[in-house]
């Protein structure tokens, strides 16, 4: 029968539901909760009520937002940031929750150490006191973030009251052309859909552009789903998905392993499914990317000029683009590529797995940035597997500096800062005003292209370093 | 958390769209403790200088704002980053609702969740009112979450929708824990059909 297909996003829930509530609302049952610093707000409060945790065998800890990055994991500085980290592994141990404290070889950033754990499987309900919990979604998992309070009650309760969203399925047609990065392909979904686009959606990324990407690449284009407003963002599992993930230590092996792909093959959207929206983008169209304003959104081909809020219809359009051209001291008119950077960071959950550091060693292999440059790798693991392979030296051998895992500059809580009117070229997911400290000026862009930035000290189109 | 029924206040009007939480409050806060009070840091790197002075431009700052109790905002408010501290924040400073054409979906529910209310409007609606506002600095607006309406100065009522779940959850001030843990016996069941049928996620 036409369109009686279920989505991926369907069948998920469907499984997941416990009992329907008042209100349209649904109890879902939580399979894996990933916890860090943040969430030491909601484990001081239910130690303080006397709250048990339901199941601290189906949580994972580790410490990423606040650690210092440097080099070397020296003590840290600040006093308050001392006392949450260690908070972190104070409630962790009385909850027999396992936990990547600083110095654990596995220690990393939570949307890194997941799926490198095995932990992230397809078909799961995952959530994370963090909006970029989609990056799950690369599984085929339901991954989404929670807020604090939400972080208590799955604590207590492993379940959680959910209104289901609307589903959105964005194609992406054709094919990739050369220096090309997910990124790239992220971020113009984002300028295409609108930075609330996909507010009340989950988002199923599809097309022959997204089952050719690797798993690192399908976690760079779910991990941005919340810069166009979707909680969840996903793409339907495969054999990429499960060679991946076979062997990792948190996947299911032996007869359990065949068990799990049988079910895990199930879960691809019926080809009758009936989406509540539908979007296609053709690769042919996308190019290297990056952002010139404060809003994700806010993303033009490097080879744009930086857009006239005088060419704008819309005044209130008009009044933030001028605000963030103001922000952002960018001049109307004037060429993107070829704008001075101070810095560059390449990190984050976005872009700091192993690809994302070897497209970024490429370009720097036997070139010498002219600006700082950081390097942050996504995880231990991450760290040592680049290291096995010499990025590490392709780095430092170019005047990079190569750091401990954690979430550093991507977010201005953790020392890592640039400082007011300094203009970052960087790989993460968000180019708010201050984000990267107060008065930081930040372009989003691709491993590959932040590299490109650092060796040139300019917005540079890769390409053009052949 | 303290229920919500009704309010009259003084209304804001804030005309930026995609304001993130990050604006609404700066990442390097967010280790404080909650008691310690977060009014002060609400939208801090906009509505102080650089020196911890308040800029007189913004609108919270102006005199006739600054009683302000609810907000009206342009589209996808609250989006970015699921810190629940940015409830905090205008709780603290004394804002327990939010009127817009759009939310960020995290910070939406966080609102919930802590007693405020954020309503949806249709986009004319909430620029009609921006504009009001902007034309008559300290107009008050009354909102009744029984009654689901605004009323404006002309006395006219704007009807909004709210779903029953949540309407309850406010008027009440009722713990949303304490409502699931009465489900324990449905999801223990649930629990050992998942561990027949699904074995490998232990
Ligand atoms: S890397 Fe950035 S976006 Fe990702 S979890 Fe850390 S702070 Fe959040």
């Amino acid at each position: 029968m036409a369109g009686s297909g279920l989505t991926l996003f369907e069948k998920i829930w469907r499984r997941h539901v416990v009992t329907e509530g008042p209100g349209g609302r649904s109890l879902l049952y939580v399979d894996r909760h990933l916890l860090h610093e943040g969430s030491t707000h909601a484990f001081g409060r239910m130690e303080r009520k006397g709250l048990a945790v339901r199941r601290p065998e189906a949580c994972l800890a580790t410490a990423d937002h606040y650690v210092p990055t440097a080099p070397g994991t020296p003590e840290i500085a600040d006093p308050e940031v001392r006392r949450m980290v260690a908070d972190l592994g104070r409630h962790t141990g009385r909850l027999g929750i396992p936990f990547f404290g600083r110095g654990e070889p596995r220690q990393g950033i939570v949307h890194v150490i997941g799926p490198e754990q095995g932990a992230t499987q397809p078909g799961i309900l995952l959530v994370c006191g963090d909006s970029h919990t989609a990056t799950h979604g690369a599984f085929g998992a339901l991954a989404f973030g929670i807020g604090s309070t939400e972080v208590e009650h799955v604590l207590a309760s492993q379940c959680l009251w959910q209104r289901k969203p609307r589903v959105m399925r964005i194609t992406v047609s054709g094919t990739r052309a050369p220096g090309i990065a997910a990124k790239d392909v992220i971020l113009a979904i984002i300028a295409r859909i609108g930075a609330g686009g996909g507010v009340g959606h989950a988002i199923e990324y599809a097309g022959p552009v997204i089952r050719a990407m690797s798993m690192d690449e399908r976690m760079t284009v779910c991990n941005m789903s919340i810069e166009a407003g979707a909680r969840a963002g996903m793409v339907a599992p495969d054999e990429t998905t499960f060679a991946y993930l076979q062997n990792r230590p948190l996947a299911p092996r032996g007869d359990r392993w065949a068990q799990a792909l049988a079910y895990w093959r199930t879960l691809p959207s019926d080809p009758d499914a009936v989406f509540d929206r539908e979007v296609t983008l053709d690769a042919a169209d996308i190019a290297p990317t990056v952002t010139w304003g404060t809003s994700p959104q806010d993303a033009l081909p490097i080879s744009a000029r930086v857009p006239d809020p005088a060419a704008v219809g819309d005044a209130a359009r008009r009044a933030s683009m001028e605000r963030a051209l103001a922000y952002m001291g960018l001049t109307p008119g004037a060429p993107l590529a070829g704008t001075p950077v101070s810095r560059v960071f390449i990190g984050s959950c976005t872009n700091s797995r192993l690809e994302d550091l070897r497209a970024a060693a490429a370009v720097a292999r036997g070139r010498r940035a002219a600006v700082p440059a950081w390097v942050v790798p996504g995880s231990g693991g991450v760290k040592r597997a680049a290291e096995a392979e010499g990025l590490d030296r392709v780095f430092r051998d170019a005047g990079f500096e190569w750091r401990e895992p954690g979430c550093s500059m991507c977010v201005g809580m953790n020392g890592d800062t640039a400082a007011a009117g300094e203009r970052v070229a960087s790989t993460s997911n968000r180019n708010f005003e201050g984000r990267q400290g107060p008065g930081a000026r930040t372009h989003l862009m691709s491993p590959a292209m932040a590299a490109a930035a650092a060796v040139t000290g300019r917005l540079t189109d890769v390409r053009t370093l052949a | 958390m303290e229920p919500f029924v009704r309010l009259t206040a003084v209304a804001a009007p804030m005309d930026l769209p995609n304001i993130d939480t990050d604006r609404i409050i700066p990442a390097r806060f967010l280790r404080r403790p909650r008691e310690s009070g977060f009014g002060p840091l609400l939208f801090h790197d906009v509505r102080f200088d650089a020196s911890g002075t308040e800029r007189p431009e913004f609108v919270l700052n102006r005199p006739a704002y600054r009683p302000a109790r609810i907000l009206v905002t342009a589209e996808n408010f609250g989006c970015g980053s699921s810190r629940e501290m940015a409830v905090w924040a205008l709780l603290d400073h004394g804002i327990r609702v939010l009127i817009g054409p759009s939310f960020g979906d995290i910070f939406f529910e966080n609102c919930f969740k802590n007693g405020a209310l954020p309503i949806v409007v249709p986009a004319a609606t909430a620029a009609a009112l921006r504009q009001t506002l902007a034309a008559r600095p300290g107009t008050a607006l009354t909102v009744d979450l029984e009654a689901q309406t605004i009323t404006g100065p002309d006395g006219a009522a704007i009807h909004f929708e709210v779903d029953g779940f949540r309407k309850h959850g406010l008027l009440t001030g009722r713990d949303e824990l304490a409502l699931t843990l009465e489900q324990m016996p449905a999801i223990e069941a649930f629990e050992a059909r998942r561990r027949a049928e699904m074995p490998w996620l232990g």
